[in-house]
């Protein structure tokens, strides 16, 4: 037993190693006093996040990203509680195909869904601006608020429920004040992941953001000009620290929501 | 009166309280996605018209003809299945040890820091991971001036970057998290006294591992295969930002045909086929493991 485990754990040390290698090289080259992305590293400077701070296109693609996210996330969660909600306490026809056709984005390409929307958005006569991008966002970002609430719902203890039934509340100041307090850290969770999905989110804002430009579509734009680069990886630095804080909290929040409804932690986010 | 008495049934069941309450999410879903995606397969069967971002509506086949008829699409087509099949098999084989080791060998209390751990990665900026890829593949990148230091190569390696090989390899850790939750979550699942019963009949840890684990697993290595398999059929970035656009998929070339070309109905024939395809062949991968998930249902 021991001898296989320490092979196992090297390698999976190892592929750890793998995992991490290109989000290691991010901030050794924002802070490397060169233009070439390329060892040996020249020195150390700040120039880059200066750089980056001053540019106003940036400021603007941020601002866009941050109004689309917040918004998905927002959209993506109420969607994702009436979803994991209605399968979590009901059974009904059509259930399965219904929970197929709202998880579906899950696993088509994005190329697909943002074209075909496209289409049908374009044929409609809607213009193109951050409204579409959204539409597309909260698309996507729903099954993967619905995963983690319907893990939420389902740690849930009916008779709760009938207990407040039976002492007298309807059936929506039940789930005001009994089972939405329980789920609470499911969905600030679902938030979370929602809104970190969306700011990361690229071929959807590529295709349907019009002249409004994302936070990603933006970097796309970037990677085109070499000298550009350094400050991307500012950038992406500044980004990677704030994905590890919004997640270690959502990771907070979803641990904590187990423990409140006493489940047992199977661990992920999907 | 009859009537009237099967809308109150109706109307007090549970079908009624659950559809009521996921309707909102379900009219999101059938208009963003059922309504498109319908759409798409609608003009796949017209006529491209000469009028800007417009389509004839008269029916035909001849979209789909033209696909099997242009070597240059087939060839982007298998090249497409190809990569992903190659991912898929990469990324499962490389991503079942780890899963294994975190289920079996690490103690219960740190098994979430190692998830987390895991899922790290993948939640920070897709191109910019893509693009880092790129940087350790390249002409002056980080193998490269790696090996020219320790004076292995004296030329740079140039079979590294704009090949097939640069995209699975990025896409092989896009999707790593995605095979590895599945697999774990199964492994989870599996009753560690069967593995205990199996040794005490005096099987073999690795026949254990080939009767009881590996079986009892496969459902979570079908649903990692499933959902690393589909998106990166229709993967875009990475051909884009790896290849140089030099070696396209299926997703640039539909990309290109539909708003390039401005020939909706051949791009919209196109997704199709390849959708088609990786239905297929994801249909036939889950009917030749159907025994094992079976096996688990009961």
């Amino acid at each position: 037993m021991k001898s296989n485990g320490f092979g196992l754990k090297t390698y999976a040390i190892l592929y750890l190693v793998f995992l991490y290698a290109p989000i290691v090289l991010l901030p050794l080259f924002a802070f490397n006093d060169a233009t070439i992305i390329s060892f040996p590293l020249r020195g150390f400077t700040t120039k880059w996040f200066e750089a980056m701070a001053a540019d106003t296109t940036l400021r603007t693609a941020l601002t866009n990203s941050l109004i689309v996210a917040v918004t998905s996330a927002v959209a993506a969660t109420v969607l994702g509680i009436f979803a994991a909600r209605a399968s979590t306490r009901y059974d009904f026809r059509g259930k399965g195909p219904i929970m197929g056709l709202i998880m579906l984005p899950l696993v088509l390409p994005d190329i697909l869904i943002s074209l075909s929307l496209l289409m049908v958005l374009l044929g409609v006569g809607f213009t193109l601006n951050l409204g579409t991008v959204i539409m597309g966002h909260t698309l996507v970002c729903t099954p993967f608020a619905i995963a983690i609430l319907t893990a939420s719902f389902n740690s849930l203890d009916r008779s709760l429920e009938e207990a407040a039934y039976d002492l007298g509340e309807g059936k929506w100041s039940t789930f005001r004040l009994v089972i939405l307090p329980l789920v609470t850290p499911g969905i600030v969770s679902a938030l979370l992941i929602s809104f970190t999905i969306s700011l990361d989110e690229f071929i959807i804002a590529f295709f349907l953001a019009g002249n409004q430009v994302t936070l990603p579509v933006y970097i796309y734009s970037m990677l085109r000009f070499p000298k550009n680069i350094p400050v991307i990886m500012a950038l992406g630095t500044l980004l990677v620290a704030f994905s590890i804080i919004l997640l270690t909290l959502a990771e907070y929040y979803r641990r904590r929501g187990i423990a409140k409804t006493g489940g047992k932690d199977t661990g992920g986010f999907l | 009166m009859h009537e009237r008495g099967w809308w109150e049934r109706f109307r007090r069941s549970e079908d009624a309280a659950g559809l009521a309450l996921i309707s909102p999410t379900l009219i999101v879903g059938l208009a963003l996605l059922a309504a498109p995606l319908g759409l798409m397969v609608i003009y796949s069967f017209l006529t491209d018209s000469s009028v800007p971002a417009s389509v004839e509506w008269v029916f035909t086949l001849e979209n789909y003809r033209a696909i099997f008829a242009e070597r240059l699409y087939t060839a982007i087509l298998e090249r497409s299945l190809y990569v992903s099949v190659l991912v898929t098999a990469v990324t499962v084989l490389l991503a079942f040890p780890v899963a294994y080791y975190v289920s079996f060998h690490v103690a219960p209390n740190r098994k979430s820091l190692w998830l987390f751990l895991i899922t790290i990665p993948f939640w920070t900026s897709y191109l910019i991971r893509v693009f880092l890829w790129k940087v350790i593949l390249g002409y002056n990148g980080v193998v490269n001036s790696g090996l020219k230091t320790l004076g292995l190569i004296d030329d740079p390696l140039s079979f590294l970057l704009y090949n097939v090989n640069s995209i699975v390899i990025t896409l092989a850790h896009a999707y790593a998290p995605f095979a590895i939750l599945p697999i774990f979550v199964a492994l989870e699942k599996i009753d560690r006294s069967l593995l205990e019963a199996g040794q005490d009949l005096g099987e073999s840890r690795l026949m254990t591992f080939w009767r009881v684990t590996l079986p009892l697993a496969m459902p979570g290595v079908v649903a990692a295969v499933l959902i690393v398999l589909i998106p990166t059929v229709g993967d875009y970035v990475t051909p884009e930002v790896i290849g140089g656009g030099k070696i396209p998929m299926i997703a640039n070339l539909i990309q290109n045909r539909m708003l390039g070309l401005d020939n909706r109905p051949l791009g919209a024939a196109l997704a199709v086929v390849a959708m088609a395809a990786v239905g297929l062949l994801s249909l036939a991968f889950v009917l030749a493991n159907r025994r094992f998930l079976k096996k688990n249902a009961r």
